[in-house]
């Protein structure tokens, strides 16, 4: 079987990210960049799997500029075969993002397709989603465990308030959450073996697809700074403040 | 406690620019290395250290190794953070291919090593003397010693030890009593030696001490030693780890620092004498150990950059958090704030940036040495003798400032051991004295590396630092660093010329100003380094090459440090210019 693995480059998740001084988007300028930590488990447990003996092509797929490139031979070295990269001016947005992976899934016809949950980055949670639902496939979100055969995928996802367990027809697609397993850390040897191993450049021309603009940012604002708190003198005034003030009780 | 996170894009720009690892590597012949790969490298051990290794230094220092009657034990943990240090591959990096190595560039080597020495320094001296012991047998062994011992050893499977010192050989190893006694194929080896970094531990099947001893023909002195092969455990037919050999650890050290770096006091042949098995050619030991030396006092040199670092981040760390003092609107005031601290950051910074440029820019002059051919070859292995004592003598001695600093800026919470400030300063106290004190280095400097080649080698720096005071002229807005440089040089050749000179006529007079001009040396090396940063810097900064906010501060740095460090090559010059006149005068017995 084959996995594909769609993957994100994204700031790093130790930066302390900054807003440009013209509140039109995060300053990306020379920021360290790295493979989205949800992207990262997605890329372990498919190559778990094909350790297993359960799969046996990985192909992980990122769309952006050359520099994703980057994230891919991380993703390489990891243990994944080979890498497309779909080349755009900037990472697009979730429809275009999706639209563009339903034609990679139409070409290289994989039997599961794993991908974070969502990025860091914006945090939308949807692109999984819209991908399974262009390509006709059943979907699991938050996968907490996975249990691949050659028929379905067994998947247990982190709901509110407990885990729900799906059973789903290949091919699916199935998004990861934090828990379904700890990235291992790349080996030396494998990080030159990665730049060995195959690496398409793809365009969305060439795999039939329009880029079109769903939405603007019209403002990124930086969260507002946390006001210094006051002491109260008793628990009444605590109740008081929370009611009357806060309106929080 | 804070976190160690490796100053990637420093190494980056360190390795692009000063360095030019591209250009290395295309000399070299090395057609699959690249900047993009030694980045990604850097980054990837940067990651495994911060988080498998850091958190354990703490750990290490105040659990330290135990002696116990089955031998050391190591700090608990550092078996599981071991094995996988060796399963990531980290020990290979540099090694021939051979034998299991990636055959990677030695300045690469350097950058990785950084970050192990950051991470948690008493545990990064086992692989550093794995390392040690694995280029001796690469060096000097014969075919069949190669193929029985590097495999692992390059692997990091079995770790080995370098067993020189003994309680009456210190500095000087003429004085070695172990004794070598030809048995068949192989040697008995009985003795004892001291001071012996991560001697024994549970860590690994084997340990594979390289151990200095006599033969019992040997003549007298430095010219009567050899080097052999003394494993732990004796192997079997398959080369797997089997009896016990008679070499066994003794008892450990009670230190100031490096805690959890066992340093042992091995005993050989208590039961009738160790197998040992002799590397190389016989009465050649110490010999092969000066092959070594040069990259063995560079790695002490970055160990002092590492743990600089390390102190240098907590210390910015604290100083963000801590606060003290109110503003008129009631708000309190992180001491960052305050000029006395930010004078203390900023010598630390400026201090840590100008090592790593000299350990990385030294470690590449390695690796030139050994590609380069004819009287490039001759000039780059004159820079690598000249660097040497440089690195391991002023890196080590400017890391006691920087962590005699970082406690500063805690105040009182510095002298507690809970913030893990003073530990940086303990452990680094060892690195002026292990692999030649300071006062070695600077012997090594003003002798062998100036006096006996007529300061030929040093000369030729100092031109090149001439080129880098026009650079300085010729770029708008470092005329003032240029005027700083400039005159660092001036003073230097003033000194240098004194060595030549005066130093040469009283017996006294080297030894007397050699520490001054080993310090001297260091802060102009560092501040042409320094300088030589900010030039690009600011080329950069105008074609928009890089992140804006790294090079603007590369600059500032650059001159805080022409400003604040660099004038003590004045200070230095002035003392060594008197000689040894008050230094000698005072009778013995007046003390």
């Amino acid at each position: 079987m084959k996995i594909l693995v769609c993957v994100k480059r994204v700031i790093d998740y130790n930066v302390k990210v900054r807003v440009k001084a013209d509140q039109s988007d995060v300053d990306l300028t020379n920021v360290k960049m790295a493979l989205n930590p949800f992207c990262e488990i997605a890329v372990e447990e498919a190559v778990r799997l094909k350790e297993q003996g359960k799969a046996d092509e990985v192909v992980v797929v990122s769309i952006g500029p050359k520099a994703v490139q980057e994230q891919l031979r991380t993703a390489l070295a990891l243990g994944a075969d080979r890498a497309i990269q779909i080349e755009t001016e900037a990472a697009p947005e979730a429809l275009n993002t999706a639209k563009l992976l339903a034609k990679v899934v139409e070409q290289e016809q994989p039997g599961l397709v794993l991908m974070g949950k969502q990025s860091i980055d914006s945090d939308n949670n949807q692109t999984g989603q819209m991908l399974a639902a262009l390509i006709g496939a059943p979907q699991a979100t938050f996968a907490y465990s996975l249990e691949l055969d050659a028929e379905q995928v067994v998947v247990t996802r982190e709901v509110d308030g407990g885990l729900k367990t799906l059973a789903l027809k290949l091919p699916a697609v199935v998004t990861t959450d934090l828990r379904l397993n700890e990235p291992r850390y790349v080996k030396l040897p494998d990080i030159m073996k990665a730049k060995k191993k195959p690496l398409a450049v793809e365009t969305p021309d060439g795999l039939g697809v329009a880029l079109k603009q769903h939405q603007t940012v019209l403002k990124v604002e930086a969260p507002g700074q946390r006001q210094a708190g006051i002491r109260v003198d008793s628990v009444d005034a605590l109740l008081d403040k929370l009611k009357n003030e806060a309106k929080v009780i | 406690m804070s976190e160690y996170q490796h100053p990637y894009r420093d190494t980056a720009f360190i390795l692009q620019h000063l360095v030019e690892f591209d250009q290395l590597c295309a000399d070299a012949g090395l057609t699959e290395v690249n900047q993009e790969l030694a980045d990604a490298i850097v980054e990837e051990a940067g990651r495994f250290g911060s988080e498998v290794w850091a958190p354990l230094n703490f750990v290490g220092d105040q659990n330290g190794a135990r002696m116990t009657e089955n031998g050391v034990v190591e700090t608990e943990g550092y078996a599981d953070a071991y094995q996988a240090f060796v399963e990531n591959g980290w020990p290979t990096l540099t090694f021939p291919e051979d034998f299991g190595g990636q055959a990677l560039p030695n300045v690469l080597g350097t950058a990785v090593n950084e970050v192990w020495h950051s991470a948690n320094m008493a545990f990064a001296l086992c692989p550093m003397l794995t390392q040690g012991a694995t280029e001796a047998i690469l060096h000097h062994g014969s075919d069949e010693l190669k193929e029985t011992w590097l495999p692992k050893l390059v692997s990091g499977e079995w770790t080995g030890t370098m067993n020189l010192t003994e309680p009456d050989a210190g500095s000087d190893l003429a004085a070695i009593k172990t004794r070598a006694v030809p048995e068949g194929d192989h040697y008995r080896i009985t003795g004892q030696k001291i001071f012996i970094t991560w001697g024994d531990h549970q860590m690994t099947p084997n340990i594979v001490h390289l151990v200095l001893a006599r033969l019992p023909d040997a003549p007298a002195g430095v010219k009567g030693i050899s080097l052999f092969i003394v494993p732990k455990f004796l192997l079997d037919d398959q080369g797997e780890p089997a009896e016990l050999n008679d070499a066994r650890c003794v008892s450990i050290e009670h230190k100031l620092g490096i805690h959890s770096s066992p340093t042992c006091t091995m005993s050989f042949g208590d039961e009738g004498g160790a197998i040992g098995y002799l590397v190389g050619e016989p009465n050649e030991g110490l010999a092969y150990m000066f092959t070594m030396m040069n990259h063995a006092r560079q790695t002490v040199g970055l160990q002092g950059l590492a743990i600089a670092e390390r102190s240098y981040q907590q210390a910015v760390a604290y100083a963000k958090e801590r606060l003290q003092g109110t503003r008129k609107d009631g708000s309190k005031i992180p001491i960052i704030e305050f000029p006395d601290v930010r004078r203390m950051l900023m010598q630390m910074r400026a201090s840590v940036e100008a090592m790593r440029a000299l350990a990385l820019v030294a470690a590449a002059e390695t690796d030139r040495s050994h590609y380069a051919t004819d009287d490039a070859q001759a000039i780059s292995q004159e820079r690598v003798e000249l660097y040497t004592p440089i690195v391991k003598g002023w890196l080590t001695e400017l890391a006691q400032e920087v962590t005699y600093l970082g406690i500063q800026v805690h105040g009182g919470m510095g002298f507690v051991e809970e913030t893990g400030a003073a530990q940086h300063a303990r452990d680094a106290r060892i690195l002026t004295i292990y692999e030649g004190t300071t006062g070695i280095q600077a012997l090594d400097l003003i002798g062998r590396k100036t006096l006996k080649n007529s300061g030929q080698g040093m000369t030729r720096l100092l031109a090149e630092v001439e080129d880098t005071c026009k650079g300085l002229e010729a770029t708008d807005g470092l005329q003032d660093l240029a005027k700083a440089l400039t005159a660092a040089l001036s003073d230097t050749r003033t000194a240098l010329a004194w060595i030549l000179d005066s130093g040469a006529q009283s017996p006294h007079a080297a030894g007397a100003v050699s520490n001054a001009y080993l310090m001297l040396c260091g802060y102009l090396t560092g501040g042409w380094l320094m300088s030589k940063q900010a030039i690009i810097a600011t080329e950069n900064l105008k074609t928009g090459a890089d992140n804006s906010e790294f090079l603007s501060a590369k600059i500032i740095t650059a001159r805080f440090y022409c400003e604040h460090l660099l004038p003590r090559v004045k200070a230095y010059t002035e003392t060594l210019l008197k000689g040894e006149s008050s230094l000698m005068a005072l009778p013995v017995d007046q003390f």
